[in-house]
Formats: structure tokens, sequence, C-alpha cells
């Protein structure tokens, strides 16, 4: 992530050697505005946050739009989209429109839940590495590579097949104690970087205390980072928490995309070409987590002038 | 005339409109003649050394032509400009030495550099090799990953690589002001070596420290949010300034042997203007201990004794 | 009188600690109220470090450093907090020197948080006017307004204002110019000398031999962490008795004077006798004038 470093410096200092003619001969333009500006003629951004929108509201109107249950059995089995099933039912005659919306819904709420947890952990253990520095870094660093090296998607299947995830919650907690790692050393590396910076020295030599000067100093420096490691971090869980329910380890009682590939695999969905049933919670997966990715260049793009293309 | 400036003006996109950086540069430099650039930061100074090679993104070239050698340059052509940028004209930009790539050897890099210029590595090795001796660096140099080598060796490095095809113009941004002062007098010295020795033929040093000027420039040109102000031979333009800026310039510098208590030194109060709709008139108006009513009408810039330029009304009456 | 006494800072490198940097080796300085002491040096003297430690910034490896008797070498929580009020710094790049994204104002409300919170506002006013004034800054001229609005000049008045709210001492002034313009320089310079006259002591770290030249009564060479030379001023720079020292007043780049009558002006300079003193300590030049014991070390460049 070291290029993440040159990043957020360069942004830091706020602008490329060319403004700086710029920056000493004009007034400076309301900072907030001229980032929406560039946000907004961004195509990476506008698409990517679009898609992700775009699903986002189905998933919290679609429940209501969808009058069935996700559970709920008794349709007729194996039928194609029509006016009565929007997405078709499933070879055991389930409505697969609402299972898609549930579905979706609870995507979004493990993806920011496991986000949110794995961002705490991350900012604790990188701010306080980054800051403190000698032994509580060696030994905050040792334990970061540890769990960064443990194969996380292996433990995830162990944990989750010997505990019985029971809720969405729950495995949204164990995907995100599980996810950190990278994110708290690329908090560690900028924090470095921030802490050397003469006004963090000035805050200590104010009399501010090391929580204080976190919170105030370093943390709002790094404000546009840690927004795009924070939309990194919620994808990931996505991703994982798909993988976790199509391999049958995820809460069994909660409606999920990956659960719904579960289903549509194990019952020869392929085979017998219920493509309506397969299709929707792959693409959607595929779309919404990679409309994140492309919506986090995108940002980078609108918060480092340098990367902009004029 | 080596190199011919003729009213350039170049201006720096920005949302908010135009900043006239550099608002009407017109001046010569002379076959073998070392010609200091200075001025205070936001002057133009840079503007205009970068705009002699490579406009970049948001730089606009409005007016103006440029003459090397009796051959106008196309500065707002990229593609053109390539014939002539590190053949004719080149630079030693700011920060050059921290701008080597760290993962590669020196030699390497070189000969990547002279392969996208269409120059044989080999075919220049021995001339490189007698440069780099001449300038106090060992051949291993080459072999070395610019982590090795000191500021002072890097800079050298730097130095020598920019005038490899002996350019007619080098273009020298803010050379020596990331040095210590042990190694700035050599590598100003380089410079003024390479003028006599033929590798360079005219050369534009910018900086903003008059000093180093002194020790080694033919000619100073002074300038000021984006105009020039005075022009002349280094030593008459230190020694004796015409223009009000640049007598109140050199009257705020501290100088080995003067102290505070013997003769309290005076700064210029109050702000270069802003440039994105800069006032009409002399610029240095607003600051000028001399203006007058008739400094609201711009001062052309005019050649009071041979070789002595000045663009103030004051200096001219 | 803040004094430093035989003080080393070693730097753990490489992985696990195991190489080392010995940034600062043996340096005894000391400043009185009301004088300025430059300590000049070229990067990798040491001269920051020395800086960041007086400001306990960084710890020492050994040696001590005193204020007024008392040691504050390991300084730590409510008596830290307590030396802060006599000791300050103000940084070489004045724009790093704030945080971005808050109003310059808050470097003060940070201080009347920490220090001054009884004072009652009308108190405070006052004491904010008057450091200001002592700058040279009108009030609305920077209050409200963020960092990028202002000059590097006016950022640097700030800093210092910010330094004397809390009737400090002692000064570190850190390179504090050298990111100025020439125009706006000597008025920050000035300042110093002005503070000076108020009773402060300042240590003025720089690598321009000129600036210290005109504002310090006495001062300190360093090479690579030890002192080379030191005295008052005006001896130190009139008559450089070490190596090191004459190379770095041969190459200060003087306005009326070239490098070619400077070399020869140096080399008439007789070199002063040096006493054989055994040790490593610091050899009476004249009065007021110390050098260390030169070693054949060739200067590279």
């Amino acid at each position: 992530m070291s290029s993440a470093d040159a990043r957020t410096e360069s942004l830091s200092t706020g602008t490329a050697e060319v403004t700086t003619v710029v920056s000493t001969a004009i007034p400076p333009p309301r900072r907030r505005s001229e980032t929406l500006y560039f946000a907004f003629r961004n195509r990476k951004l506008v698409i990517g946050l679009s898609v992700v929108l775009a699903f986002l509201v189905l998933a919290i109107v679609g429940p209501w739009l969808a009058d069935a249950d996700p559970f709920e059995f008794g349709y007729p089995t194996g039928q194609p989209p029509s006016s009565e099933h929007w997405l078709g039912t499933t070879g055991a005659g389930q409505d697969v429109f609402a299972q898609f919306v549930y579905g979706l819904r609870a995507s979004f709420v493990v993806g920011a839940v496991a986000g949110c947890v794995a961002a705490l952990i991350a900012m604790a253990i990188g701010f306080v590495s980054g800051y403190r520095g000698g032994v509580i870094d060696d030994v905050l660093s040792m334990f970061t590579n540890v769990v960064l090296v443990i194969p996380t998607l292996a433990v995830l299947i162990i944990v989750a097949a010997y505990l019985s995830v029971g809720s969405l919650l729950a495995e949204a907690v164990l995907i995100g104690v599980t996810s950190w790692p990278w994110a708290a050393r690329a908090i560690r590396a900028q924090t470095f970087s921030l802490a050397a910076r003469d006004f963090v020295n000035l805050a200590r030599l104010s009399g501010q205390g090391t929580v204080r000067v976190i919170t105030k100093e370093i943390a709002p420096n790094m404000s546009s980072y840690l927004l795009l490691a924070f939309i990194l971090l919620f994808g990931g869980s996505i991703l994982i928490a798909a993988t976790l329910d199509f391999l049958g380890l995820g809460p069994s009682q909660v409606m999920s995309l990956g659960l719904m590939l579960n289903t549509a695999v194990s019952n020869a969905a392929l085979q017998l070409g219920y493509w309506w049933w397969f299709i929707p919670p792959g693409l959607a997966i595929t779309a919404i987590v990679g409309g994140l990715y492309v919506m986090n260049v995108g940002l980078d793009e609108v918060f480092n002038p340098k990367l902009r293309e004029t | 005339m080596s190199l011919s400036v003729d009213n350039l003006r170049v201006y720096y996109r920005t949302l908010r409109g135009d900043v006239r950086a550099l608002d009407g540069a017109t001046f010569k430099v002379a076959d073998g003649e070392i010609m200091g650039l200075a001025g205070e930061s936001g002057c133009g100074k840079t503007t205009l050394g970068k705009s002699l090679i490579r406009l970049d993104g948001r730089m606009r070239l409005v007016e103006g032509t440029v003459e090397l050698d009796g051959v106008k340059l196309p500065l707002d052509d990229t593609r053109a400009m390539d014939e002539f940028r590190f053949r004719k004209v080149s630079i030693v930009p700011q920060y050059a030495m921290s701008a080597l790539n760290p993962i590669r050897k020196i030699g390497r890099m070189i000969s990547e550099l002279l392969a996208s210029r269409g120059v044989s590595y080999d075919e220049t090795l021995p001339e490189l090799r007698r440069r780099l001796g001449l300038v106090g660096l060992e051949d291993e140099v080459l072999d070395r990953y610019p982590i090795e080598l000191s500021g002072g060796m890097k800079q050298r490095v730097v130095m020598v690589l920019s005038t490899l095809l002996d350019p007619s113009l080098l273009i020298a941004d803010e050379l020596t002001s990331a040095l210590d002062v042990s190694t700035q007098r050599a590598v100003a010295e380089m410079l003024v070596e390479f003028r006599d020795r033929g590798f360079v033929r005219s050369t534009i040093v910018i900086t903003h420290d008059l000093s180093i000027l002194f020790q080694i420039a033919d000619t100073i040109l002074i300038m000021y949010a984006g105009k020039l102000m005075e022009k002349g031979p280094a030593a008459l333009v230190v020694d004796d300034p015409l223009h009000p800026y640049t007598r109140l310039l050199v009257g705020s510098l501290p100088e080995v042997g003067v102290r505070y208590e013997e003769r309290r030194l005076t700064g210029i109060p109050g702000r270069p203007p802003v440039l994105l709709d800069p006032p009409p008139g002399c610029r240095f108006r607003d600051r000028c201990p001399l203006a007058s009513a008739k400094c609201t009408d711009e001062p052309p810039m005019v050649e009071l004794v041979p070789g002595r330029h000045v663009a103030c009304w004051e200096a001219a009456a | 009188m803040l004094e430093l006494t035989d003080v080393t800072k070693v730097f753990k490198t490489g992985t696990f600690g195991g190489g080392a940097l010995t940034a600062v080796s043996g340096v005894t300085l000391s400043i009185e109220p009301g004088e300025v002491v430059s300590l000049i040096g070229e990067s990798g003297s040491g001269k920051t470090t020395i800086g960041r430690m007086i400001l306990r910034l960084t710890d020492l490896t050994s040696g001590s450093i005193t204020f007024d008797g008392s040691d504050v070498t390991r300084l730590e929580g409510r008596a830290l907090h307590d030396y802060y009020a006599k000791v300050q710094g103000v940084f070489q790049d004045p724009f790093s020197s704030f945080n971005p994204v808050f109003k310059v104002d808050r470097v003060f409300e940070m201080i009347r948080g920490n220090y001054l919170r009884d004072l009652p506002p009308d108190a405070w006013n006052a004491r904010l006017r008057s450091s200001l004034e002592a700058v040279a800054l009108e009030p609305g001229e920077i209050l409200g307004k963020f960092p990028h609005q202002l000059s590097g000049g006016q950022l640097q008045r700030v800093l210092i204002a910010r330094a004397l709210l809390l009737e400090i001492r002692y000064l570190v002034a850190d390179e504090i110019i050298s990111m100025l313009d020439a125009s706006t320089r000597v008025d920050v310079l000035n300042l110093l000398g002005d503070l000076k006259a108020r009773g402060l002591g300042i240590l003025f770290v720089t690598h321009d031999l000129s600036l210290g030249n005109y504002i310090s009564d006495r001062t300190m060479i360093l090479r690579r962490g030890r002192v080379v030379e030191t005295g008052v001023t005006a001896k130190v720079f009139g008559n450089p008795v070490h190596p090191y020292t004459r190379t770095l007043v041969a190459s200060v780049p003087q306005l009326h004077k070239t490098w070619h009558e400077l070399d020869r002006e140096l080399q008439d300079a007789p070199l002063a006798k040096v006493g054989a003193a055994p040790g490593d300590g610091l050899v009476e030049v004249e009065d007021g004038h110390f050098v260390a014991l030169a070693q054949e070390e060739a200067t590279t460049t």
C-alpha cells in the first residue's frame, strides 16, 4: 500500500507542483465545492455509485414490493419470469424475486456490519501502532501479521462449520474480525507519515494527549483514505459472505444471495436451465462488488488532484 | 543571438479562470551567456523555465514566440517539441536528484533515456565516461543505485545527463537549493565549467537566491508577479539596482558581516498581487515606495544604458 | 539557563534495531535568557535532533538537559506539561505546522484549553491581542482564516505568537525562515531580535551562515553530530579556525564578494595556533572562541 502513502501525501499537501503558482496566486476556491465538482464529473465514480445505489434501493424497497415470503413454498415449481413472479420460481416452488430482494438486503447488512467491525479494529490497531511506534508497534504489527497470514477463508469455514452460525450478525462479526489486517497495515503506514508532520509535533507541544492527537490531528487528515478503505472492506465482506453462504456455512434461516446460489446449484438449476434462479444473485454480487471497487478508483481520482486526467 | 523570447504569455487554466503566471516576457540570451532568472515564489520564473521546454497539462500558451538559433520553437505542440528536447533544449528540473528511479542503476537509466531519444548508449558511453570523470565521478557510478550516491553526486549525474547531447539551451531550475552549502559551490561552479567547455551554449539559471547568481551568472533577470522588472549584468544588478523592487530585495538579504545591531535590514511589506485578475499597470505598485499616479500605466521595458533594461517609470525618469 | 551537557543520540536502524546511527555525539551547549545562540550545520549534522531533544520530542541516549538547574531529560506527564509552558518551538515548514482541516485560531485554542483555561474571556482576549501585536499581526487579518489563506511569513508569526501566549523563557527556532520568501525573511528574523531584547533565550537552528551571523550572539558549528567550533559569533566568523568552518565560510555565496575573492581572503587569514591538548574536548582559540581538534577528514562533495 505504499503507493497509497504517496497518494495521501499529495492529498494532504493538497496541490500538485503545477498549482503552487495557482495556490499562491489566487484565493483558494471553497474546498467542498471543488471536490463535489470533480466528483460529479468523474465517470467511474458516477457509474459505480449508480450501480450500487440501484441495488441498495432495490434492497430497501424490494421486500415491500415482493408479496411473497422468500422461504414460502407452494408456488408452481421452475417457472420462468412472469408477471406474477417477476423472477420466476425455484425448483421447489419459492418466489425467486422475494429471495433476491431479501438476499440483497442481507448482503448489504453483512457488508455494512462486517465493514464497520473490521474498520474499527483496523483503525484502533493502525493508529496506535503508527503513532506510538516502538515496542507497542512491534507487538501490534506482529499480531497483525499473524492474523494476516492466517488463511481467512479456511478459518472462517472451520469456525462456521463448528459454531453453526445462526444469525446474520454473527456471520458479519466473524468476517469483520478476520478481514481487518490489510487495512490496519495501510492505516499504520499513513499514520507514520502523518505523525512526522509538524502539526502533530505542535499538538504535542501544546499539551495534547495521544487520543486527542489521533482523533483530532491524524484521523481528519486521512478521512478520504479511511473512506476508501471502508468501501474496500465493505465490498470484500460482501464477497466473503457470499462465499460462505454458497458453501452452506452461512445462517440457513436467513435468505442471502450466496444461499440462493447454493440452493440453485445443489438442485441442478444449471442443468435444468433455470437461469432466473442463479443468474440474478450471481450478477448482483458481481455488480455490487465491482461497482464498489470502480467507485473507489473514481473517488481516489477525485481526492487526489494528481491522478485526474485534465 | 542564441535564444530570443518575444512577448511570451503563458497562463494556467483553473476553475476560476486563467491565472496569468507569465504575462509578457521579452528578452534575449546570447551564445555562451549564463542568465540568472531570479524572483520570489509566484513570480513566474518556473513557469518561464518550463514553458521553454514543455507545457504541462494546465499551462496554456496564449501568445508569444521563442526562437532558438534562429528556429522557432513549437512550444504548444508537444510532439513537435520532442525533436528539440534533450538535443537542443535541456532542463535540470527542481528536485531532479530525488526523482531518479530508485530501482534502476544509473547506467541503465541513462541507456533507457538515450534509447527513447534514438541515441545509442554504447556510442555515447566513452563521452559519458569522460564527462563523469570531469565532474569528479568515477565510472562505477553507472553501476550504482541512486540511494548509494550522496546528494551532490546525484546532482552531478543529473547535470551530466542533461547536457550529454550538448544542448544549445540548458534550463537549470533551483539547481542548488536542496544541497548543502559546501556542495552548492561545487555544483554552481560546475555549471560555469560546462559552459566554458562548450557542453552547453546558453544557460538559464532559475533560483530565488541572488547571491548564487552574483557568483556565477553573467546577467540577471528579475521577475515579479509574472512580469520582467530588470535585466542587466549580474554585478551591476546587485551592486547598483535600478528597479525599486530589486533595490528592496537586495536590501533585505542578510550577509556574512552584517549584524542586526549594526544595520537592521528591512523586508518588503505586503504581498504580490493575485494573478487571477491582476490590477492594471505596474504589478509592484502596491508595495513600491516610489509609486505614483503614472504607475497605473504599465511601464515598458527600456534599455537605459546599453545592456541594462528596466521596467519602471521612476527608474527611466 | 537552559543547559545541555554531553548529550548523545543514537538512532536504531534496520530490522529489529540492529544497526545504529549516531546523530548527536557529546554536545554541550547553553542558552541564557536574552541571547540568541545559533546552531549551524548542514544536513546530517544533528542540529534538528538537538532541537527536538530540547523540546522532548525525542529521547536522549545519554547526557542531560537542565532547565534552570532542574533536570528535564526524561520528563513526562504533568512535569512535561509544565515544561512546555516555559519552552516552546517553531519549525521549518509553516504550512506543515498547521492542521489543514482547521482554522489557524485552533493553535491558540489548544494552548488556551491546555494551559489557560482559568483565564476569563477578557483576559484571554487581551493576552491574545498582545501576543499578536508583539509579532506585528492584526487580529483581523489572521483570525478565522485557514492556513492556506495566509502566507508563509504570516503563519510563522502566528506560531511565534502562539509560543508567546505562554510567557515562555526559551524558544527553539528550527530553520524557521528557510521556506519563506526573501522579502519576508528578514522581518521574521528581526522579530527574533525584538524577542531577544525582551529577555527570551532563543536557539536558532539553521544551515545558513549569513542568518546566523546576522542575529545570533553565540554560534555553534556542528558536523556529523559533533561540535566543531563555537563561541561569540563575530569571532567564529571573523576568524574561522577549523577547516570545516573555513570550508563553510568559503562556500557561502555572498552578494558582493565572489568566491575567488573570499578564497584569497581566507588564505591570507592566519590559522590561529591551536594548543595540542589531548583528549577530545574543545580548545580555546581566543577569549570566547573554542574549536574542536581538527581531524584529517576530507570534506567529500
